[in-house]
């Protein structure tokens, strides 16, 4: 039961006493509780779960693995520029 | 869509399924625990990137596979009667019970009705105030916390009506039982990455030490399943076994508090029965006597329901990785999503249904 | 409609794949016994699996003759040497109003679709209504006035109907059925066993809109771009595609079930592979995103103003710029070729370079929440 997707918080009310999101996923707005968030602000990015933001997305970690991983990418694509899948034995 | 599409990243994924090969010198054999995990495995055909260098076991992590039959035929024992309305996700209700699934109770008149929240159960609880309203809790650890905060609202806004039968599982339990059995061939984990998000690392980094076997928590895109497989490769290359993050843009060390302290104030944990494996000691999180108002379990009298598990199948050796879905004679004849014979083919995120699905083109059946 | 699909594969075993593993696999046995089938799910209604065993155990069966038994999505009979298409369709669509369309529309489209997916020029529809005890005016007048246009847009009057009233909770509101006769375009023959390996595979635009449009007003979704329904009535692209080149061996509009769907009852009736490019599938943005939300498939999901057409190889590019040149395909685009490979299978190269099934549908798309 895991499927969770990040989105950004486009706007941030109280409503019936829990703290509610307007969250946007690509084109899409749909609600989510901020509960579990309290730190989440307007403009960041969280995942959600069933309508629940379990975590604000770490932004800078994500840029720091990712320009790794994308080095990495670049650099394969260097040795193996047709980037062809192995052989299968 | 960001931080989502990066890490679909076709080169960047080909490139770490080329170091994976680079670096293994055996074929290693991991286990990767959620089944949103597998399906990303299964959807972009991760296996066959990785070729011999890795042989990828699919856990149990699929929490409608391993929900027992018992609390199934409870939850159409419930839509069966006529002043419930039973609110359930949607892959629950093509789970077969001992004789039918809530698809057929729906068919034949049952009030059952599927959402992709607990706040909608909550809410139709409100807009319905003479229908009892049951929602069918089932998940993980990454789902008890909304699960939590249903019971918490329905408490607060006083409402008589709404009740969760609940069918959660916690993984450490299981991993545990896995690792323990003499039969295990797993060498490294893929830990559930939404999971950790909630719970945080330490129960795993525990794992890690007793067993002396490496796990990294992952998240569930290609990208990040490949950068997870390609640390524990690492790890095992050079003869580690620690506990490492590749999912750190969501996943902190000690997990998410609130979350935690809204399970801890609703549930508490004691032995459950997983379908197809057997009771797991302290694996089942059920609601703590204080709620005992929002317990179907206590509310209706559920008690006489029991139900044989069948006697042997090979669904605990799949869900224990120590069998493949293809090994099984039924594979895609007998046994299909459509006419599931047992646990890992009903849900779309079981490893039955996942090969099934995705794999069989590449399999002669 | 498609005949019996591959779910039953011949019963030779597979290979396991560890040595260590006991061969003998006859201590297992899963007994855990098969649900009753004795009611009608949701699930046959969906276009998928489901729908075909109800055609192979009831329908066909007992009403099945040489035209039926064909199970195109239009009969195509002879009068006099003229030949006839002629379809019929029900609509039971809940919202009965959403963007991009309505129940009366949709009836329109879909009907006037099916016709031309047989190559037939549409001529004449017909209209029943099944009313709600209950059911607005407003709401009938809306409804029969947006028809009436659908069909003066379409150029094919409404000749008959019929209109009963059942109680309150026996429908939806409402429910229409409408049926088409068209005249068959000479020299054309298109049919769902026509396609051969080396055929290429088109789509004449985004898929899933339709779907996603009706998904968004029942969930509450919110867009930042409204998605609409894509219902439209094709028989002009259609005709226009044929104007241009008439080596298309089939056309279908991927409706319930969706692409997949339709791909896999082709692959079944003329006993082929096919092999998708997923990154040249189009899909709007939006639509990807609710998709990714709600755990579906965008494959899975259906269109009312689209077609595939299955293509011979040399008329391939004529037949794309073709499609490409009318405002109803301007975002048609090539996404696979029929193949000897895998018969009766649809396969899909990932992003990645993998492979995977795009399999038929058991029942209804369940949301994936896991």
């Amino acid at each position: 039961m895991c499927l969770a997707i990040p989105g950004k918080v486009a706007g941030i009310e109280e409503k019936d006493g829990i703290r509610t999101g307007r969250v946007q996923f690509g084109g899409i707005i749909r609600q989510a509780c901020l509960d579990f968030v309290p730190e989440a602000k307007e403009g960041d990015y969280v995942l959600v779960h069933v309508g629940f933001a379990i975590s604000v997305v770490d932004k800078e970690e994500a840029e720091r693995t990712y320009a790794l991983l994308e080095s990495m990418g670049l650099l394969e694509e260097e040795l193996a520029p047709d980037g062809a899948a192995p052989a299968e034995s | 869509m960001k931080y989502l599409d990066e890490y679909r990243d076709a080169r960047i994924a080909r490139a770490l399924a080329a170091e994976i090969r680079r670096r293994s010198s055996r074929r290693w054999v991991l286990m990767e625990i959620c089944g949103g995990q597998t399906h990303t495995l299964m959807r972009y055909g991760i296996d066959e990137l990785l070729g011999d260098s890795v042989e990828l076991v699919h856990g149990p992590g699929c929490p409608v596979c391993v929900t027992p039959l018992e609390i199934i035929d409870r939850a159409i024992s419930l839509a069966r009667r006529p002043e419930v309305t039973l609110v359930s996700y949607g892959d629950m209700l093509r789970v077969p019970g001992s004789e039918t699934d809530l698809f057929h109770v729906k068919a034949e008149g049952g009030d059952v009705r599927i959402v992709y929240s607990p706040t909608d159960a909550v809410n139709l609880a409100r807009t319905l105030p003479d229908r009892k309203v049951v929602f069918f809790a089932i998940g993980f650890e990454t789902t008890a916390p909304a699960h939590a905060m249903a019971v918490l609202q329905a408490e607060w806004l006083g409402l008589r009506n709404f009740s969760l039968l609940v069918s959660h599982v916690l993984v450490p339990p299981a991993i545990r039982t896995l690792l323990g059995s003499a039969k295990n061939r797993v060498q490294g984990f893929i830990a559930p990455g939404h999971v950790c998000t909630v719970v945080g690392c330490r129960d795993y980094e525990e794992l890690v030490r007793e067993f002396r076997v490496p796990m990294v928590v992952g998240g569930f895109e290609p990208v990040d399943l490949l950068e997870a497989i390609r640390m524990l490769v690492i790890q095992l290359e050079e003869g580690r076994a620690e506990l490492q993050n590749q999912y750190v843009r969501s996943v902190q060390y000690e997990g998410n508090r609130p979350a935690q302290a809204a399970i801890a104030r609703v549930f508490e944990s004691a032995d459950r029965k997983w379908r197809g494996i057997g009771s797991i000691p302290e694996s089942g999180l059920f609601l703590k006597p204080g709620y005992a108002a929002y317990d179907a379990e206590r509310l209706f009298d559920l008690a006489e329901i029991c139900a044989q598990e069948p006697a042997e199948c090979i669904s605990a050796e799949v869900l224990l990785g120590h069998k493949k879905p293809t090994d099984c004679t039924a594979f895609g004849t007998r046994c299909t999503p459509g006419k599931p014979l047992g646990a890992p083919m009903v849900s779309s995120e079981g490893a039955c249904a996942a090969y099934y699905q995705y794999k069989r083109h590449l399999v002669t059946l | 409609m498609p005949r019996t699909t591959n779910t039953n594969a011949t019963s030779s075993h597979s290979e396991p794949v560890s040595s260590d593993e006991p061969k003998d696999l006859t201590a297992f046995s899963c007994p855990v016994p098969l649900p009753a089938r004795e009611r009608i799910l949701l699930g046959h209604g969906s276009g998928g699996k489901l729908s075909a065993d109800l055609l192979q155990q009831i329908f066909l069966p007992a009403l099945g003759n040489p035209v039926l038994d064909r199970l195109e999505d239009q009969a195509i009979v002879s009068l006099n040497g003229t030949p006839l298409a002629i379809t019929t369709d029900s609509f039971v669509v809940k919202p009965l109003i959403f963007r991009g369309g309505d129940i009366g529309s949709l009836a329109v489209h879909g009907t006037v679709n099916d016709l031309a997916m047989g190559g037939a020029e549409p001529l004449w529809l017909s209209a029943a209504f099944i009313l709600e005890e209950g059911l607005p005016l407003e709401t009938l007048k809306r409804v029969v006035t947006s028809m009436h246009q659908a069909a003066v847009n379409a150029g094919v009057p409404i000749i008959t109907g019929d209109t009963k009233v059942v109680e309150k909770g026996s429908a939806d509101g409402l429910f229409i059925n409408t049926t088409g006769i068209g005249r068959v375009r000479e020299g054309v023959s298109l049919s769902v066993s026509n396609a051969q390996p080396g055929d290429v595979i088109l789509v004449s635009g985004f898929l899933g809109d339709h779907g996603i449009a009706i998904l968004a007003e029942r969930e509450g979704l919110q867009f930042e771009t409204q998605v609409n329904s894509d219902s439209a009535p094709l028989h002009a692209l259609v005709a226009h595609l044929l104007n241009a080149t008439q080596e298309i061996r089939c056309l279908r509009d991927p409706t319930r079930g969706g692409l997949s769907s339709t791909l896999n009852e082709i692959a079944a009736s003329s006993r082929v592979g096919m092999e998708l490019d997923e990154t040249a599938i189009p899909v709007r943005e939006e639509v990807r995103g609710a998709c990714e939300m709600l755990g579906l498939d965008p494959l899975y999901v259906a269109n009312e103003g689209k077609l595939v057409a299955i293509v011979a190889p040399a008329a391939a590019q004529n037949a794309l710029r073709a499609l490409q040149s009318h405002p109803l395909g301007k975002d048609a685009a090539m996404i696979g070729r029929v193949t000897t490979d895998h018969p009766r299978m649809v396969v899909l190269r990932t992003p990645l370079g993998t492979t995977r099934i795009v399999d038929m549908l058991a029942g209804d798309q369940l949301p994936r929440i896991c």
